[in-house]
């Protein structure tokens, strides 16, 4: 009976996460406030009877009270930031909140499935991430104070960088993390936005070539360090970052061109001289070739991915703990494992959408210091995006980044949600200078 | 406070870079779905998938079938579910088994069983009944008369026959002596696998068993003369009395026969060891090399069982005596049977070799067919003319030479005999590896069977009695 339960639920929530999805995209048709209002109600209609089906069948198969718990809190937890957000800040845009939600929801989904001690310690550091990020939007008027010192964060980050390369612990032959009474930290997820202050700052203040050479001196020295600590991901997220952002402050061709050329010789070089990026390589083009060792993580995604099918198994129904760490890079391939290839196309769609709504308030910043930081930030959200789902099915080189908000992690999560609070703040800056203007010359 | 003009195209290019990154998006996602639809059958039908095993909680496994629809393999209920084998352990090593890890069929076609394509309506009157659904069956390739024909020519002799359809690369019969009985595996395994058992039953010898080819390999050196002299071939002449001698070594024929004069026609008719230690001196050990690598020596071989790479050692710059052995099939070369059967049906098909393939189609349980394999060519190893020449060749040794035990006015024969030396003072392997009819070609039969003397004798009745039982005489 709990099977055909399972079987139902499995094409009830991908009908759900669907009807999510093409609302998220309807939002833009809409001009009016309304419209958009009513949309967002539909989507949060949506979200909430997807969390209640999903967790409805976590509890059946696992008949454990404390599920129904843990449940009741992630409600208590969506109306009131949906809610509360809305009440302090009435000028925000209501879609990237419910997108935020939606994408916390089926990474709690997941996690709990996976293990839950892990999903409850993932819901505890959301909550406090939410808190200490509740003011960003508040006082986003002083990040103008930021842009005068570009050097304070270029040279911090970089030493940071510089720190975890040298003493930071080994996690899958990569040096990522600090570790300090019993936490452990990701000081490059924190770094990333660091720098693309930095970038923004500097350009703000000049784009003359003395300013982008030393710019891109400082950026340069950020991917190497990131290169030597071999974490790959980063490097190349910080490459895309800093190479589109010159191209945004200063449109010229040139620097694109010569920079991507740059950086298709560096990544040959860096082939060349560290085994590592080769054995990465070499595990991307025959995973098969070695499948008991360097290929194993990456083929035992593909078997998660494709016994799954569009449809998936059905929650508990299929073997993602097979797959190494699949709670944090791998968390792709379980959901659609169990959830379905669709409704992993589905949480893939909604990151385009968070990533369009980011470029939306780029265009629309006047100041060219906020335009810089919106527009870098939604850069390195899609393009981590893009390098963890593209490493995990495959169509990439695996580079072992976060699936963000999705993922387990602790600094994960809370520089995403700084990332999602200073883009909520640009909006809502924007949208109350604009009421100003109206009603000064109303 | 010092600040610049603002870049006028910001926008422009912001909207530049946001369309970039939304199309690698639309790549990857197009990515996503194509494997979803189309690589993902291949890639999770892999032993290493665990997953597969969950499905059996839900499906019965389904049948495994001859080409005609005898049962080789199912799934009864009797105290439990039991895989039973009715023909016993004719087909163990080819159909394999799926205790004890999954071999074989079992293991080739483990995710076709274990998905069934019932009709959706039963298929969840079962769900809420708490019934298994039945796996879908699989058809294989395999003929019960040729397999039946070539396990009793082989006897109780250490061997393997391996019978392939050229035009197709379907697999008709792989027959591995000495077997084993996978109805009472779980029983026999800790004896199979104990150290002091020598009799490696588990190994098919077919696909996994690595010979020296002896005169068979003949045909290899044979086309790279041929290939380095397209024209003049046919001049080649030697006398044979019994043992060629060249500085300090000797090579003797199979049991010190004398030849004679022979031209290469006859020499490869004959099996003469001397003529071809003369002929390899003449070759370029360099396209040698490289004819091996074409004829996929030391290479994956297009083919999904579990199988051993053949190797051949000769490099440029070989010694005389590894020269004169190596030309022969001795020396450092070893193959597989299916490999030998592999060279032979590409030469019975114009040079094209097609792709060996066991499983034709997928049948749900209620006889509906869900998929179909088709045959695939896997690459030229010679060219038409080439293998034409070499059919002639073949032809002439079942007309003229050691190969008369399957020469018969029923059907025209061609093939090659060896009679490979392994060690001093011990019988040879015996091989023979042909086609018939040698005019247009519907089958083709490597014989090895080991320790038993020359391949003219021993191994060339064996293929005899398949041939006989494909023609139908």
């Amino acid at each position: 009976m709990i099977n055909v339960m399972i079987e139902v639920s499995k094409y009830l929530l991908i009908l759900l996460m669907a009807v999510y999805t093409l609302l998220n995209f309807s939002y833009f048709r809409f001009r009016d406030e309304w419209g958009q209002i009513r949309v967002c109600r539909k989507q949060n209609a949506a979200m909430f009877l997807l969390h209640f089906v999903a967790y409805l069948i976590l509890y059946l198969k696992s008949g454990e009270e404390r599920i129904v718990l843990f449940y009741l809190a992630q409600v208590v937890f969506f109306a009131a930031y949906i809610g509360l957000y809305q009440l302090f800040y009435p000028n925000l845009t209501r879609i990237l909140v419910n997108n935020m939600c939606m994408l916390l929801c089926v990474g709690w989904i997941m996690l709990t499935r996976l293990s839950f001690e892990k999903a409850v310690r993932q819901f505890l550091i959301v909550c406090v991430a939410a808190l200490i990020t509740w003011i960003i939007p508040f006082i986003i008027d002083r990040i103008w104070q930021l842009s005068r010192i570009p050097w304070v964060y270029g040279l911090l980050g970089l030493a940071l960088l510089i720190v975890v390369w040298m003493v930071g612990s080994n996690s899958y032959g990569a040096q990522l993390s600090l570790s300090m009474g019993g936490f452990s930290f990701q000081p490059s997820e924190f770094v990333k936005i660091s720098f693309v202050f930095f970038v923004a700052a500097v350009f703000y203040h000049s784009t003359d070539l003395f300013s982008v050479g030393v710019a891109t001196a400082v950026a340069a020295a950020h991917v190497l360090v990131l290169v030597l600590s071999r974490d790959l991901g980063s490097a190349l997220l910080f490459f895309v970052t800093y190479l589109t952002m010159l191209f945004v402050a200063t449109s010229n061709w040139f620097y694109l061109l010569t920079g991507i050329a740059g950086g298709g010789a560096a990544s040959v070089l860096a082939y060349q001289l560290f085994a590592h990026v080769r054995t990465r390589v070499a595990a991307w083009r025959n995973p098969w070739a070695d499948i008991d060792n360097r290929g194993y993580q990456v083929t035992q995604s593909l078997f998660a991915i494709g016994t799954g099918g569009w449809f998936g198994m059905g929650l508990y129904q299929g073997m993602p703990y097979k797959i190494p760490v699949v709670e944090k890079d791998f968390v792709f391939a379980a959901i659609s494992e169990e959830l379905g290839g669709i409704f992993a196309l589905c949480v893939l769609l909604i990151c385009v959408g968070c990533f369009l709504q980011f470029m939306m308030v780029a265009i629309r910043m006047q100041a060219i210091f906020y335009k810089l930081i919106a527009f870098g930030l939604g850069i390195e959200y899609l393009v981590q995006v893009f390098l963890t789902v593209g490493g995990v099915i495959k169509f990439i080189p695996s580079t072992g980044v976060t699936l963000p908000l999705v993922s387990y992690g602790g600094s994960s999560i809370l520089s995403t949600f700084l990332v999602f609070g200073v883009i909520q703040g640009l909006y809502i800056l924007k949208k109350n200078d604009e009421e100003d203007y109206e009603e000064s010359n109303a | 406070m010092k600040k610049a003009m603002p870049n006028p195209g910001a926008n422009r290019s912001i909207l530049i870079v946001t369309y970039l990154m939304v199309g690698l998006f639309v790549c990857m996602m197009g990515y996503f779905g194509y494997f979803l639809q189309v690589q993902k059958d291949n890639v999770i039908n892999n032993s290493y998938n665990s997953r597969l095993d969950r499905f059996s909680d839900r499906i019965v496994r389904g049948q495994i079938l001859s080409r005609d629809g005898h049962v080789l393999a199912e799934t009864r209920e009797e105290e439990g579910e039991v895989r039973a084998y009715p023909y016993g352990s004719l087909f163990a090593h080819v159909v394999g088994y799926s205790s004890n890890g999954k071999t074989g069929l079992e293991s080739l076609g483990n995710f076709y069983l274990l998905t069934s394509h019932m009709n959706l309506v039963e298929q969840t009157v079962n769900e809420l009944a708490g019934v298994k659904n039945i796996g879908d069956n699989v058809i294989t390739t395999l003929d019960v008369n040729l397999q039946k024909a070539a396990g009793e020519a082989l006897g109780d002799r250490r061997g393997a026959v391996v019978v392939l359809e050229p035009d197709t690369g379907k697999i008709l019969a792989l027959v591995s002596h000495p077997g084993f009985d996978p109805n009472t595996l779980g029983a026999d395994w800790n004896w199979l696998i104990s150290e002091e058992n020598t009799e490696a039953q588990l190994l098919n010898r077919g696909t996994q068993g690595v010979y020296p080819p002896g005169s068979t390999f003949k045909i290899v050196t044979m086309l790279e003369y041929v290939r380095e002299h397209p024209d003049t071939w046919q001049d080649f002449t030697f006398d044979c009395d019994g043992v060629y001698e060249q500085g300090e070594y000797k090579i003797s024929c199979y049991h010190g026969n004398v030849h004679g004069h022979q031209t290469l026609e006859q020499a490869f008719a004959n099996s003469c060891n001397g003529a071809f230690a003369a002929l390899g001196q003449e070759i370029d050990l360099g396209k040698m090399r490289n004819l091996t690598e074409q004829l996929l020596f030391n290479r994956d071989l297009p083919l999904a069982l579990a199988y051993s790479k053949s190797s051949f050692k000769m490099e440029e710059g070989a010694d005389l005596w590894e020269i004169l052995q190596t030309s022969i099939g001795q020396g450092g070369t070893q193959m597989t049977p299916i490999h030998n059967a592999m060279i032979t049906a590409a030469i019975a098909n114009g040079g094209v070799l097609m792709k060996p393939y066991l499983i034709e189609r997928v049948e749900s349980a209620a006889g509906e067919e869900i998929k179909r394999f088709l045959p695939e060519a896997s690459g030229n190893l010679m060219t038409a003319r080439e293998a034409e020449v070499l059919a002639g060749l073949m032809r002439q040794v079942v007309t003229e030479g050691t190969g008369s035990a399957v020469r018969t006015d029923d059907y025209p024969v061609a093939g090659k005999t060896g009679s490979a030396e392994f060690e001093t003072d011990r019988e040879t392997h015996a091989w023979f590896t042909g086609f018939a009819p040698a005019d247009n070609p519907k089958i083709v039969v490597t014989v090895v069977v080991e320790e038993a003397g020359s391949g003219g004798q021993v191994a060339a009745p064996v293929a005899r009695r398949v041939f006989d039982t494909f023609f139908g005489s």
